[in-house]
């Protein structure tokens, strides 16, 4: 079920603010890829656009192409919502819905979309998840509890047990662990180890040591300043980009000596 | 500020004072007045201006107590000036201001308050809430009538405002953009400001354009409520939409989600505490109208449980007319106007207690 | 997703937009309620131009009083005004003080007690506080009103003779000042509560006392919440009908005395006390009156959002 990611000369446009601008990338399936840059990049909106997300935001808009295993995400009768459904997401700072109890959390996904499975598969399907997510033996027995009853790290997981409950393809992950403490943290980038067996993921953050221990390739994107739009510099291997990089704003970056 | 910048005036000075002081300039020990100064100050004061006022034979008590909290004010100040320095004295003074005003905006409305339980009281009994006022024409009598009237034009109009009103801020928050939008922002915040007697007016405008100048009708007054609760109700919902983190929409939209789901299934359940409680406090606001009602409901002794006809009285409307238009013997008239203030103060109390509750027990459990 | 698909279809010509049936409903409802007000608006303003209309061309013998309509609706405005302004004056230092006690100098557990109460009396019904004036308020003032005759007779506000029932521009002054007081303190205690702690503490810290706090700190952020509560409160007082109708009764003409007998009515209460017996033109004119004080609180509404978008920008109250 895990897919590839095709994006082509790809421009991301606020009304009339280009804000990404030509975004050649290859995400293969069952790999970690990890965007780092500095602040203002568009490595976020470039994230988001995989699933549509950036829609959110009135006059956003984006030129050239998108494809998920070479159907085009932006093509003329594609409906975002069922984008989103094959392209989950994970936020930077954890939302577990606060209506909601863990179990409803876990399948918000079929609840909010009025699916209606059997009590057994459902069960099934919630234990599935929060194993998925290493959080079952956490909260195996508190499952009518409110979802903000957990803390950050364990809001965090349960938020992944949630999106990948919909059993999506691609797993977008927008710096997931910078609102985390470093034990949090951790537990996290082992289960993003765990979940590249099964999904492609891609994440977005700030911290090279993390986009260095959990990610198998990594893009580095730029801005030349404000105003400009970001770019992406170069992509490749993730050991390769912390190594040899063949940019110079990529090693001054990697290095610490960006500017 | 470091010791070498210093200016030449300020060396002089501490050079002038003790050397201790050179060592600590700037002591962190002032000068205090005990606690008990206040009390005393203010004791004093008061037993001064009594004092005068008695010898020139003008005492009062309220006059004691107003010219006694000048005295007090000024004389705190002179005190804690000469011992604690000028901005303490001006920090005392305006706390003595602050407390009095607190004060003096008390007494009338505990005034309201005892005033409409004490004369209230006298018809608070169980023939008021059974009796109407047909055929009555000195004791007895009572509100059944004006009490189903307020009920069901309220219930009518809440029918009307709250789906319309609760729509618009859903409209403006998750939907509004453009023109169309900051139109309604606009006119709604025209809306808040219609007075409410406009309002009555224009109900009767209306409705006299199809069944002539002597209409007046329960419907007609659920109307002119709706277009003074619509903009409340709207504002108020508008306010607890927006507090919802958009973190929240895009955790949803992110599960494939559509917006109308997103909106109904996450963004309402996570505000309905505050959109519920925002509502009751609108049927509060309009439950106690007079004009709009004085005008196109209009008045009459007898129940009348049909708002599409006829003519219907409400509690305020009640109230108003039994103390401006009495008949006589006056007393039961007044009594009842009373008694009715009383009912409507205590469906408000209830009101606003309801919402309060509701808050409580809709929020979202965090534990 | 509506915005986003609707606006860019000429970049990209590939893109329709693509919504659920189930959000097209919901759109469209959502938006129809938005224009139905807008419709509900624009019915009040025609519907009452239109009965208005009739006063505006009639012969004045044919309006109420005999002379023409600037006449009759002149002192009604004046009278309307007047009671509104004394009322504002007095209320607002009040509110403000009652605020500031409440939020900064009562101690904490009494403190939210009277944040209900005060909500709760900004709820109290109007004609609840009109029967308090005329019952209670009129004939306590009466020896105020008489030692402010013998006193300051010679200003004219206080000229007298003082009415012997109490009835008097000032008692309705006082009157609305003591409605409107719990809606402007409660307006006032909301802003002050949300005083950034950090502004309130970096006062403190610098070795501020507590009201060089309060001036530095709560005032300048709470400033535009006092005036839109003001204007709340003056729009509230403008237009209140009972409370006037039930304590003056009013006569057409223009004066400042506040505590004589005979005072200028005001338009709401003058429509509440007319309308029922009013029948022909007379019905259109108390119309035009209306539609005259709609005019008014439109204009007090409109200075008051001017005033606080103005302030917005420096308040950091956003």
């Amino acid at each position: 079920m895990s897919k590839a990611v095709t994006a082509k000369n790809l421009n991301i446009y606020y009304g009339s603010f280009l804000a990404v601008e030509g975004v050649d990338m290859e995400i293969k399936p069952k790999t970690v890829t990890a965007l780092i840059g500095p602040s203002g990049c568009g490595k976020s909106t470039f994230l988001r656009s995989i699933n549509r997300m950036h829609e959110v935001i009135p006059g956003a808009r984006v030129e050239g192409k998108l494809e998920l295993d070479g159907r085009d995400l932006y093509g003329s009768g594609v409906d975002p919502v069922g984008v989103r459904r094959q392209i989950g997401m994970v936020f930077q700072r954890p939302n577990p819905f606060p209506t909601m109890s863990i179990y409803e959390n876990v399948i918000a996904g079929q609840r909010l979309n009025n699916k209606r499975a059997g009590k057994k598969a459902t069960d099934e399907l919630v234990e599935r998840s929060l194993r998925g997510a290493n959080l079952w033996n956490e909260v195996k027995d508190r499952l009518d509890k409110p979802g903000s009853s957990l803390s950050g790290g364990q809001q965090q997981r349960l938020c992944i047990a949630r999106a990948i409950a919909v059993q999506p393809d691609v797993l977008l992950m927008d710096e997931p662990c910078s609102a985390l403490d470093p034990i949090s943290t951790l537990a996290i980038e082992d289960l993003i180890n765990e979940l590249k067996t099964d999904y492609t993921i891609v994440i977005v953050t700030h911290n090279m040591q993390q986009a260095a221990r959990v990610s198998d390739f990594t893009g580095f994107f730029n801005i030349e300043g404000t105003g400009k739009p970001g770019h992406l510099v170069e992509m490749d291997e993730t050991k390769t980009i912390f190594s040899q990089p063949k940019q110079k704003a990529t090693e001054d970056y990697v290095s610490g000596r960006f500017g | 500020m470091t010791s070498d910048t210093r200016t030449d005036t300020e060396r002089s000075r501490t050079d002038g004072e003790l050397a201790e002081q050179a060592v600590v300039p700037m002591p962190l020990v002032h000068g205090e007045l005990p606690r008990w100064a206040p009390w005393a100050i203010l004791v004093a004061s008061l037993v001064v201006v009594g004092g005068i006022l008695a010898a020139t034979g003008n005492f009062g008590l309220g006059l004691t107590l107003v010219l006694g909290a000048v005295l007090y004010a000024v004389a705190t100040y002179a005190v804690s000036r000469f011992v604690e320095g000028g901005r303490k004295a001006t920090d005392r003074v305006v706390t003595i201001v602050v407390t009095v005003a607190f004060l003096i905006a008390l007494i009338p409305l505990i005034s309201v308050v005892v005033t409409v339980i004490q004369n209230g009281l006298a018809r608070f009994d169980a023939a008021f809430f059974t009796n109407s006022m047909r055929g009555v024409v000195g004791e007895g009598g009572g509100g059944y009538h004006a009490i189903m009237g307020t009920l069901i034009i309220t219930a009518l109009a809440a029918l009307m405002s709250i789906p319309i009103g609760i729509l618009t801020a859903v409209y403006l928050v998750e939907y509004g953009k453009g023109r169309l939008a900051r139109a309604i922002t606009f006119f709604v915040d025209v809306m808040t400001g219609i007075p409410s007697i406009v309002a009555g007016l224009f109900a009767f405008a209306f409705f006299a354009l199809f069944a002539g100048p002597g209409i007046r009708f329960g419907f007609g007054g659920a109307v002119a409520l709706s277009i003074l609760m619509i903009p409340v109700v709207v504002r108020s919902t508008e306010e607890m939409l927006k507090i919802v983190p958009n973190e929240l929409r895009e955790a949803a939209y992110a599960l494939g989600t559509p917006k109308w789901r997103t909106i109904l299934k996450v963004v309402i359940p996570t505000s309905i505490a505050g959109i519920a409680s925002g509502v009751t406090l609108a049927i509060a606001r309009v439950i106690g109208e007079t004009a709009p009602l004085l005008i196109i409901a209009g008045l009459t002794t007898g129940v009348n449980l049909n708002p599409f006809s006829g003519r219907m009285t409400t509690l305020p409307v009640f109230a108003y007319n039994s103390y401006a238009a009495p008949g006589v013997p006056r007393e039961p008239f007044i009594d009842r106007a009373w008694t009715s203030a009383l009912v409507l103060i205590i469906i408000v109390l209830v009101l606003n207690l309801l919402a309060r509750l509701v808050a409580k027990l809709f929020a979202p459990k965090t534990r | 997703m509506s915005a986003p698909t609707t606006t860019p279809a000429t970049a990209t010509p590939s893109t329709k937009p693509v919504r659920q049936l189930g959000d097209r409903i919901f759109a469209g409802s959502a938006t129809g309620a938005g224009v139905l007000i807008l419709i509900v608006l624009a019915g009040v303003a025609v519907f009452l131009i239109a009965q208005a209309i009739p006063a505006f061309t009639a012969s004045p013998e044919e309006l109420p009083g005999g002379r023409n309509l600037a006449v009759y609706i002149g002192p009604l405005v004046f009278g309307t005004l007047l009671s509104a302004l004394i009322a504002l004056l007095i209320a607002t230092p009040l509110a403000v003080a009652v605020a500031l006690f409440i939020t900064h100098y009562a101690p904490r557990r009494l403190a939210q007690g009277l944040g209900y109460v005060v909500d709760l009396l900004a709820a109290v019904p109007s004609i609840v506080y009109g029967l308090w004036g005329v019952a209670v308020l009129a004939p306590a003032s009466l020896p105020f009103m008489t030692r402010l005759q013998d006193y300051l007779g010679w200003i004219p506000l206080f000229a007298g003779p003082v009415s012997a029932t109490g009835r008097t521009m000032l008692v309705v002054g006082v009157t609305l000042a003591v409605m409107i007081l719990p809606i402007i303190t409660a307006v006032s205690r909301e802003v002050f509560l949300q005083t950034p702690k950090l502004h309130e503490e970096a006062a403190l810290a610098l070795g501020a006392t507590r009201w060089e706090m309060i001036r530095m700190a709560v005032l300048p952020f709470g400033r535009s919440g006092i005036i839109s509560g003001a204007m709340l409160g003056l729009g509230r007082a403008l237009g209140e009908t009972m409370a006037v109708a039930i304590i003056l009764s009013g006569s057409g003409i223009v004066t400042f005395n506040l505590i004589s007998s005979s005072n200028p009515s005001s338009i709401a209460a003058n429509i509440a006390l007319q309308f029922p017996d009013s029948t022909g033109v007379a019905v259109n004119t108390l119309i035009a009156s209306g539609l005259v004080l709609f005019v008014i609180t439109l204009l007090v509404n409109s200075i008051a959002r001017w005033i606080i978008n103005r302030r917005r920008e420096f308040s950091g109250a956003n």
